[in-house]
């Protein structure tokens, strides 16, 4: 057969055909083929990126305990956050601002007594609560302000950015001046004005409603945050929608004949998911810091509801005496934002398209 | 250029506008007027004091009225203590200028030398710890960071005395107010150094034997540094919103706390004029320092 093919002339523009290219593959030939990595989804490949970050691992076992903590420790503790201490059922005015692991003088004389008591591990306040729990439970509502205000920052955003980055021409124009207004208002003045201006218009509108037991300061803090925070992600979403939009898949599947309703479940919405869901990742930290600030400065949530801002602003007072009081919060809600930003950073450097090498 | 300087400017003069028209309607919807609270006034007291701060009228009017006497440099006075607004305002803003240009030019100098130094000595020592401190310098907030400092550095070590309008001492504020822009400009820094170390004129400039000392001063920081600029804006714009807090804690008397006794008060005219100073402090800030970016680097376009 070799002889054969060797005897024509080789004829650089004829259509001569290799005859060796058809014979068949060997076993061994055929094993070569099948060398393959196993197949690996883009969420698959970004988990193994994430967890080989060891910031990012520290980060979400740092988030688990705290998280875990604020869930069960309030259950776990047979205190409330707003219960002041009682002994027999008789209010207990001696467990006021005890330190760590201390009993009140009534609580030891029941302890002397034999029967058990659960330890004050922080203490208590200057109400007469503990504080382990009020700090537990504060966490428990930063983290859920956190979550929610992102949530919340996510739809709008997700709403308005995708209409104005879809519809493009003089309504995407009017949109991102609108944007670009909102953007350059002074975040923290607008937020302290209108959480006064709410706090006392909203109290009477929701009064005896499902919502009047979030308290008005929470849910004008939910305002607040739908109200401004919503543009940094509206520019984001339709910056993204834009760019992937000129795409050249896009035009094919256009080509193709496929509808706009195929085009956006199918080509644009999997492309900038991981883009939106890092930065509302990174949005839980900035909400709870704004919350913090908020409650701080006496405009977050409702007493005796706890969080960790309110907490630290009232310690402020004795903190001459029981600095522990505000240390704690403080570190709280440093290690809270701190693992967020770092899990957000770490889901940026796994997940993010343009930054995969 | 001069087509997007012009835009620049009217977008900045509609948000001005826009802000002072939130923040009327806004604090007059406050429950509560500023003659309420104190001691009840009589009915006729309360119509004479309405009548002449011109509460009386309809809110948009009230609203023309302010704009109107603004715009001829008129702040108004304070419904609280009859001063003449723009001096109460341009008093306490000097102290806060004083304290967030401190605090600005602190982060500022000390967050590029440490962004230089880690990006020269990438990967090693230097570089892992500053990035691991201006990591951890990011989570604290000001106000957390204010009250520990004056926990740990006041009251337990007693080396600081507290802030009074006696005794000026700005260590502890300002260190408060610039941790955060500090911690940010050094590893903005420290990005754009590294990515101007590995451009070619860098290369080119240390095979024609340019001494190191100056391919880093001259050729490397001058590009590394135009990032910065652009952080300039929201660094003023944190120092200011941090200030609100920051000065409370230490109990200086800036503008901050004007704004937020402001608000308690319901002073309107002193609400109305923090407001639109600061807006259009923040707002200026923010366009000058986009319109310099855009100056410095000749290769950004216009659109």
């Amino acid at each position: 057969m070799n002889n054969e093919q060797n005897e024509f002339k080789k004829n650089p523009l004829g259509v001569q055909i290799d005859l060796s290219k058809f014979e068949l593959a060997t076993e061994e030939e055929k094993a070569q083929q099948e060398v393959m990595s196993e197949s690996t989804t883009f969420f698959k490949d970004g988990m193994k990126k994430l967890m080989k970050n060891p910031l990012a691992v520290f980060s979400i076992i740092m988030l688990c305990i705290i998280i875990l903590a604020a869930v069960v420790g309030p259950a776990v503790i047979p205190y409330e956050y707003s219960e002041m201490i009682s002994v027999n059922g008789r209010r207990d005015k001696t467990a006021k601002n005890l330190a760590p692991f201390e009993w009140s003088k009534n609580e030891q004389k029941v302890i002397d007594g034999g029967e058990k008591l659960f330890p004050h591990i922080l203490g208590t306040d200057e109400q007469c609560r503990d504080y382990l729990v009020r700090v537990l439970y504060g966490t428990r509502v930063s983290l859920f302000v956190g979550f929610f205000a992102a949530l919340l920052v996510l739809i709008i955003g997700l709403l308005y950015g995708s209409i104005s980055g879809y519809m493009g021409g003089r309504v995407d124009l009017i949109m991102m001046r609108i944007v670009d207004i909102i953007y350059s208002l002074p975040d923290t003045l607008m937020v302290i004005l209108l959480s006064v201006v709410l706090k006392s218009t909203l109290a009477p509108a929701i009064e005896g409603t499902q919502l009047a037991k979030l308290g008005v300061n929470m849910i004008s803090l939910f305002i607040v945050f739908g109200l401004l925070y919503w543009v940094g992600m509206a520019r984001l979403i339709r910056g993204q929608i834009l760019s992937i939009k000129e795409n050249e898949y896009v035009l094919a599947a256009q080509a193709t004949g496929a509808k706009s309703g195929w085009i956006i479940r199918k080509h644009i919405i999997p492309n900038c998911l991981s883009v939106i869901f890092i930065s509302t990742a990174l949005q839980i930290p900035s909400a709870i810091f704004t919350e913090s600030f908020l409650s701080f400065i006496g405009l977050g949530v409702q007493a005796p509801m706890p969080s960790l801002g309110s907490l630290a602003n009232a310690a402020r007072e004795g903190m001459q005496s029981y600095p522990h009081k505000l240390v704690i919060p403080a570190i709280v809600i440093c290690l809270l934002v701190l693992s967020f930003n770092l899990l957000g950073d770490g889901l940026r450097d796994a997940f993010d398209p343009k930054l995969r090498r | 250029m001069a087509k997007y300087v012009v835009k620049r400017i009217l977008l900045a003069v509609l948000t001005v506008l826009v802000i002072s028209v939130i923040t009327f309607f806004a604090m007059n919807a406050i429950p509560g007027g500023p003659f309420s609270g104190e001691k009840a006034l009589s009915p006729e007291v309360e119509r004479v004091l309405m009548e002449r701060y011109n509460l009386d009228k309809p809110v948009p009017v009230q609203y023309f009225i302010y704009m109107r006497r603004l715009l001829q440099g008129d702040f108004g006075v304070s419904l609280k203590t009859g001063r003449e607004i723009s001096k109460t305002v341009f008093e306490s803003f000097a102290v806060s200028a004083r304290l967030g240009g401190m605090a600005a030019v602190v982060a500022v100098i000390i967050g590029v030398v440490m962004g230089s130094i880690a990006a020269l000595n990438r990967n090693r020592w230097p570089d892992r710890l500053i990035i691991f401190l201006s990591t951890l310098a990011t989570a604290v907030p000001s106000f957390v960071l204010a009250t520990l400092l004056l926990l740990i550095f006041c009251i337990q070590l007693g080396w600081f005395p507290v802030f009074s309008t006696t005794n000026q001492n700005y260590v502890l504020p300002v260190i408060a107010l610039s941790l955060y822009p500090m911690a940010y400009i050094t590893r903005l820094t420290k990005t754009s150094m590294l990515d101007a170390l590995g451009q070619d004129y860098v290369r080119t400039a240390r095979a024609k034997g340019v001494p190191v000392v100056k391919v880093i001063f001259k050729h490397a920081l001058r590009n590394a540094l135009i990032p910065v600029i652009t952080y300039v804006g929201p660094m003023l714009a944190y120092i200011l919103t941090g200030s609100l807090v920051v000065e409370n804690i230490f109990t200086i008397g800036g503008l901050g706390s004007k704004f937020v006794t402001g608000i308690t008060n319901r002073d309107y005219p002193m609400i109305m004029a923090t407001t639109i100073f600061l807006a259009s402090l923040m707002v200026v800030m923010n366009l000058l320092s986009d319109l310099v970016y855009k100056l410095v680097d000749p290769r950004i376009k216009f659109d």
